[in-house]
């Protein structure tokens, strides 16, 4: 995404524009966590050294410290954060999917009239406030709560089931509240699909679940893999849903970089697991993306 | 050491103070622990003074010690735990040291407790004590009974500690506090071992201990046993006096049939004191100075002692707190217990890191 030089000055301008915003609020803030993560805690006000010391009058010298990216490759726990992360996001991505496409779909196949009113109600609970949404969940799955009190009371089960602070509370907590992200672009590709490709391939003989199969899904793979995107990514630096729903044996970077930088006032560790957690996420996009330019080359 | 139950009903009020009153009103920002302070005292503290109190809650010092650590914090007046967390703040000077001056109502403090915290604010310049209790052990008398007999004396740390005994209390529930240190301390107590010694192999030995009773352990948490006691859904809890008390309190009045006791365990337990500071960068150290004076006068304290359930540092008053909580021994323990009590040796930032390490690894299974 090089600017040519031969385009006008005001199209420049307007490119200019995202990139000067993600340097302002994403570079930048990055390079900061980046500096504290290369140095050494102390306890003072702020609690970490500066990378440049006075050392006499005048002399300075650049202290540069490796050691909290070392204990993170080396001591087990990060990495099993890392995995314990990978896993939550994987596993809810996969399930607001399969959750999220046939709702999409049904909202993007009915009566034109119908889909402002669905959309809405898929939208409406992000007017309440994202922690009290939480809350409520705590109501709902605790020993006591709602679901085991209807359960029991319907004669289903005798004890209450344990469902909070468990990692199922975690799932569902996170798939609750990421699944519009997955419904509302797979939305806006399922809309935009060209309905006469159905046809046609219906007047050439193909069956509903193939014409979904060779056509509906492919075109939609744009909308799953922004969904995807929109889910997983939050999900692998998620604090609050896991911190509230999940027990302590939920092992996940977020929990892990609250306690380096709370309890720990660990600032550098802290931010040397905020500069992992970056790279583990933008590395297979970027890899992706050159994977996805050769196969481009490749073809033309 | 005060945690949870409910901060919102400090916050709507504050908020509408906020816009009710004229921005050029002299204006004190005070930080404390949710639940800490009785309904009246701000209040009362407003209509004598003329000042504005802008009062803020939290429910962990962490959450205290980074917003002071980053700085500009913004508030006048805070309350941390004097160890490890006030002793760390001094020594990475986020204090200023307090006008004596203008502290008149300080002969009222107890001395024994002024001593007990010279040895990490010498000269008392920075620290002035405002409740202190103990972390000991909460249950539920009828089946903690029931299940471990009438012979078995209940205030031991091994109703937390022992794997025969907590497999037994299993089914019934036992919770430790997410802190490393309280449960770090209390397994070396527990173990008769030096509760000072931080080293790698003492903190190895006591994540063994909670290593061996981790399988029957309900949960790791820090305040949700308040509730769960009350309700009679957790037999044993690893808690904060007053916060176990309250769950008696809550237990009595809901008229459940469950009875909750505070124990504090033979073999010692942690004793904590919650001090009052003055943060270096504070806007208004002054009316900070006069809230400070303010909550030491004993007709104020006492009241906030009846409605916390922690006892006071202030000796002058003592008498006027409510009989039934003086006389409480979870409260004002006898002074043999008060023997037992151990106080907390500030580790060093190595040791720290280390223990909570290895409280994450012990916690999560790893």
């Amino acid at each position: 995404m090089k600017l040519k030089p031969g385009l006008p000055p005001a199209r420049n301008l307007i490119i200019a524009v995202p990139w000067f915003w993600l340097a302002l609020f994403f570079l930048l803030p990055f390079l900061f966590v980046l500096k504290i993560s290369l140095s050494e805690p102390t306890l003072a006000q702020p609690p970490y050294m500066d990378l440049i010391r006075e050392i006499e009058d005048g002399f300075v010298t650049l202290v540069i410290n490796f050691s909290n990216y070392q204990l993170l490759l080396e001591d087990s726990l990060y990495l099993s954060a890392l995995w314990g992360s990978l896993k939550v996001a994987g596993i809810s991505t996969l399930f607001c999917l399969l959750i999220g496409y046939p709702m999409a779909y049904a909202i993007a196949r009915s009566p034109v009239h119908w889909r402002l009113p669905l959309l809405m109600l898929i939208i409406l609970p992000f007017w309440t406030s994202f922690l009290i949404r939480i809350y409520a969940w705590i109501g709902i799955l605790k020993t006591n709560g709602l679901l085991n009190n209807l359960l029991m009371g319907m004669g289903l089960i005798d004890s209450p089931l344990e469902i909070m602070h468990t990692p199922i509370a975690v799932y569902i907590g996170v798939v609750y509240n990421y699944l519009p992200f997955v419904v509302l672009p797979l939305y806006a590709t399922l809309i935009r699909l060209d309905l006469t490709l159905l046809e046609a391939a219906a007047d050439l003989g193909c069956r509903p679940w193939k014409q979904f199969l060779l056509i509906t899904l492919p075109l939609s793979m744009p909308g799953v893999l922004a969904g995807s995107m929109l889910v997983f990514i939050p999900v692998m630096g998620e604090f609050v849903i896991p911190d509230l729903l999940g027990g302590p044996n939920t092992l996940m970077l977020g929990k892990l970089m609250w306690t380096e930088f709370f309890s720990n006032k660990d600032w550098p560790l802290a931010s040397s697991l905020a500069a992992l957690l970056l790279v583990a996420l933008i590395l297979p996009f970027v890899l992706l993306r050159h994977f996805e330019r050769r196969a481009e080359e490749a073809s033309t | 050491m005060k945690k949870v139950s409910s901060g919102f009903k400090y916050l709507f009020p504050s908020l509408l103070l906020t816009t009710a009153t004229l921005s050029n009103a002299e204006e004190l920002h005070v930080y404390n622990w949710s639940d800490y302070i009785a309904e009246d005292t701000v209040a009362q503290f407003e209509q004598e003074t003329g000042i504005k109190v802008i009062y803020d809650v939290y429910d962990s010092n962490e959450v205290l010690e980074a917003k002071l650590l980053a700085g500009r914090s913004g508030y006048d007046l805070a309350f941390p735990t004097a160890r490890p967390f006030a002793d760390r703040h001094i020594t990475a000077g986020l204090y200023q040291p307090l006008n004596k001056d203008k502290l008149s109502n300080l002969d009222n403090i107890d001395p024994v407790i002024l001593q007990s915290l010279a040895d990490i604010d010498a000269g008392n310049q920075h620290l002035v004590p405002y409740m202190w209790g103990t972390t000991g052990i909460g249950y539920n008398v009828k089946k903690v009974r029931e299940i471990l007999g009438d012979e078995m004396p209940l205030d031991t740390w091994r109703l937390v500690f022992d794997p025969k005994i907590v497999a037994k209390l299993e089914g019934c529930g036992v919770s430790l506090m997410d802190d490393a240190t309280e449960v770090f301390i209390a397994a070396s107590a527990y173990r008769g071992q030096d509760t000072a010694d931080f080293s790698k192999a003492a903190i190895e030995a006591a994540a063994n201990t909670v290593q061996a009773v981790r399988p029957y352990i309900r949960y790791f948490h820090s305040s949700q046993y308040i509730n769960d006691l009350a309700n009679g859904d957790l037999c044993v809890a690893h808690g904060y006096s007053g916060d176990v008390l309250q769950a008696r309190d809550r237990a009595s009045e809901a008229g459940n049939g469950v009875e909750v006791a505070y124990a504090v365990p033979s073999e010692g337990a942690v004793v904590w004191t919650d001090v009052m500071v003055i943060p270096k960068d504070a806007p208004n150290p002054d009316a900070a100075h006069r809230f400070i004076n303010y909550l030491m006068q004993p007709e104020v304290i006492a009241p906030i002692t009846n409605y916390v359930a922690y006892a006071n540092a202030n000796a002058a008053a003592t008498d006027l707190v409510d009989e039934e909580i003086r006389m409480d021994p979870g409260i004002y323990p006898p002074a043999q217990t008060r023997e037992k009590l151990i106080v907390i040796k500030t580790p060093a930032e190595r040791q720290l890191r280390d223990m909570n390490r290895s409280w994450t690894r012990v916690k999560t299974g790893q």
